[in-house]
């Protein structure tokens, strides 16, 4: 069993004397079935058999419970590796069986001796008995509901650690859930795009009406690439219009968009959304940051067995990039990347490129790859340049193609 | 006083956003005047300057300058005869800390701008200019200004990092890198997309931003003394201020004289 941080949603822990103060009063409670039980069988009187179970029980588990944790730090103490926060207070089940018959043959002889002081009357005790036998067996008396119990509470507080264990993770995942959405949401993005859509609402309601379509088209397109892992690349580019409509109503003339997609390869099949990272990169760290603007074209084109997918714009590139506007990315210059200054690494949207990365690693291992480069041309800019094997496209188009 | 009547400039690269929120500002303050509409931080600093508003609404995320840097400039090289504008920076994301200065003078709105959210600002935006028109000596006021807007500059620039100060300068000349020892340099100015390393032998070019390298240098050791120079105090032989309250520095080892912009100036006092 691991240690797990408590969940944060958690309620905060009780104080320490709760749980044994409980198992203390649910060893009582035996202790009180136990004594009903044995007046019903044996015929005797109520009120002084429930003092002796009671007395006995109580100090069994007093003894049993503290006894345990004892031992636990003691064994921990002399362990090499650090107890986890589970094991802390249980020393195992070898020394947990001597602790159990030690813990009930005191609670036992010590309970009797108490219950005789209250009733001024004699009974048989451990240490009075004729033969070892008959003391054994009077200790089993006492042994055999201890061990119950004490498996019940055991069983009870691995149930309550599995518990956690299984809330922690489940808290876990929905942060991680949470924090791709918010990625692939950009909050800069969305609110902008409400921004100009409160605007137009008032000055131009057929514009208005057109880029809410263009939004919710994007949105549902942002959700669902999840779950759809694949679609053709005419549908990739048709998203991604939707996403450039959105960006071209905020910087106007600022963005040209151009978009170089052969007939020939439309219905191939790419993972979804893919291109999506790249395109955000140029928007965000290109053309947005540059006081003239620019164009982003976005391209297809095969190269014998391969897929060239490209996306493209002549924005403030990876070497002119605004210092210092945007840090904390934390991208680490990964394979395929040409190194850039560390400003321009760290501007260029770390954790976009991560997850195209990782899509293409995991879907087609050292077949595919992603360069980002400056452009040495007029223009300038940046390239970004998806290599993949071509597939699910059939072989006449290579004939069209020549 | 002329009252009701005021000047602003608004700065946002997205045309239709600056022009919703001029329409806003019509319906809420119909005495308000925009006397220009810019679309990126560098035009927003020069028409500042040249137009003189009492108000300017800047957006964060601008290219050429961000919002942040350009108020920045507008404080430091405004006018010193006349009171700084007024400033309110505007966000679609509140990634920046501008919420922290909910109670100060400047103040923020988010994008989308809600009509409620405006009217406040515009409230707070007449009671101050009402408050200067009628107020003689607003040289307080003023300096109250700065320590906000230099506040505001701190919290938004990257933290010092948690690293041992910077001990060397890497600059490249040609095929060379030299090593610069941090203890050689005099001071730092900003030149474009580079920093000028200056030694009482020699000048060095790095390509950092100011801000980046101010984050790794011994705050005892560097000063920023203006948006564009970062001093090291040993090298400081006499600080000088005129009758207008400039303060100028004279260097032990170098004969040019380095100006500490009005951000800055409360650095130099006598003990």
């Amino acid at each position: 069993m691991t240690t797990v941080s408590t969940p944060e949603h958690a309620p905060p822990a009780p104080p320490f004397y709760v749980a044994p103060l409980k198992r203390g009063l649910r060893s009582l409670g035996a202790g009180l079935v136990f004594g009903i039980a044995l007046t019903v069988i044996r015929h005797q009187d109520l009120g002084i058999t429930l003092i002796y179970t009671c007395l006995i029980t109580l100090i069994c588990w007093f003894c049993i419970d503290f006894g345990r944790t004892g031992v636990a730090r003691l064994v921990h103490k002399h362990s090499a590796a650090a107890p986890t926060a589970a094991e802390r207070d249980w020393p195992g089940w070898p020394w947990m069986v001597v602790v159990i018959i030690v813990g009930s043959g005191v609670g036992f002889s010590v309970g009797t001796a108490a219950g005789d002081w209250i009733t001024g009357s004699r009974s048989s005790n451990l240490y009075n008995q004729g033969s070892l036998p008959d003391a054994l067996s009077l200790l089993l008396f006492a042994l055999i509901p201890a061990i119950a119990l004490t498996y019940f509470f055991y069983s009870r507080s691995v149930i309550a650690h599995q518990e956690t264990n299984v809330q922690a993770a489940r808290g876990q995942a929905a942060e991680s859930r949470l924090k791709l959405l918010e990625s692939q949401l950009e909050p800069h993005m969305l609110f902008n795009t409400l921004a100009n859509l409160r605007v137009l609402i008032t000055v131009d309601p057929k514009r208005a009406e057109a880029m809410l379509d263009q939004l919710i088209a994007y949105l549902r397109a942002t959700l669902s690439a999840s779950r759809t892992a694949h679609h053709a690349l005419r549908a990739e580019f048709a998203r991604l219009a939707d996403y450039l409509a959105l960006i071209q109503v905020r910087m106007a003339d600022r963005l040209e968009l151009r978009f170089e997609l052969p007939e020939d390869l439309e219905s191939v099949e790419i993972p979804a959304l893919l291109l999506q990272p790249l395109v955000e990169n140029g928007i965000k760290h290109g053309l947005e940051p540059a006081v003239r603007g620019g164009r982003l074209t976005i391209g297809a084109a095969r190269d014998g067995d391969q897929l060239v997918l490209w996306v493209r714009d002549t924005g403030v590139g990876l070497r002119d990039a605004p210092l210092g506007v945007e840090t904390g990315t934390g991208l680490s210059a990964a394979a395929g990347v040409p190194a850039a200054t560390p400003s321009a690494e760290a501007s260029g949207g770390g954790f976009g490129l991560q997850q195209v990365r990782e899509r293409l690693a995991t879907q087609y291992g050292a077949q595919a790859s992603l360069r980002l480069e400056p452009v040495p041309d007029a223009d300038g800019g940046t390239l970004a340049t998806i290599r993949l094997p071509l597939m699910g496209i059939a072989p006449a188009t290579d004939a069209k193609k020549s | 006083m002329n009252s009701g009547i005021a000047r602003a400039l608004i700065a946002e690269d997205e045309p239709l956003l600056a022009d919703g929120l001029a329409a806003q500002l019509a319906a809420l303050w119909p005495e308000l005047v925009v006397v220009a509409k810019v679309r990126d931080g560098l035009t927003a600093v020069t028409q500042a300057l040249a137009l003189r508003p009492d108000i300017v609404f800047l957006d964060i995320q601008m290219p050429g300058q961000n919002g942040i840097d350009a108020a920045e400039a507008i404080g430091e090289d405004w006018a010193d005869d006349a009171s700084l504008p007024l400033m309110v920076f505007v966000t679609a994301y509140d990634r920046y800390a501008v919420q922290a200065f909910e109670q100060s003078a400047i103040d923020y709105v988010l994008k989308p701008v809600q009509a409620e959210r405006l009217a406040k600002t515009c409230a707070r935006l007449r009671a101050a200019l009402e408050a200067r028109a009628t107020r003689t000596g607003a040289s307080a006021e003023q300096l109250e200004y700065l320590t906000q807007l230099r506040r505001l500059i701190e919290t938004n620039g990257p933290g010092r990092t948690s690293q041992a100060p910077l001990r060397t300068i890497q600059a490249s000349i040609g095929a060379t890198i030299h090593m610069v020892p941090i203890d050689a340099v005099l001071y730092f100015e900003a030149e474009d997309k580079y920093i000028r390393v200056v030694t009482a032998a020699r000048e060095y070019l790095i390509r950092q931003s100011l801000r980046q390298l101010l984050a790794q240098l011994d705050p005892q050791r560097f000063w920023q003394v203006h948006r564009g120079t970062i001093v090291c105090v040993d090298a400081i032989a006499t600080a000088l201020r005129d009758d207008s309250g400039k303060v100028f520095l004279q260097l032990r080892g170098r004969p040019e004289t380095l100006t500490v912009s009005r951000l800055y100036a409360h650095l130099f006092k006598p003990m």
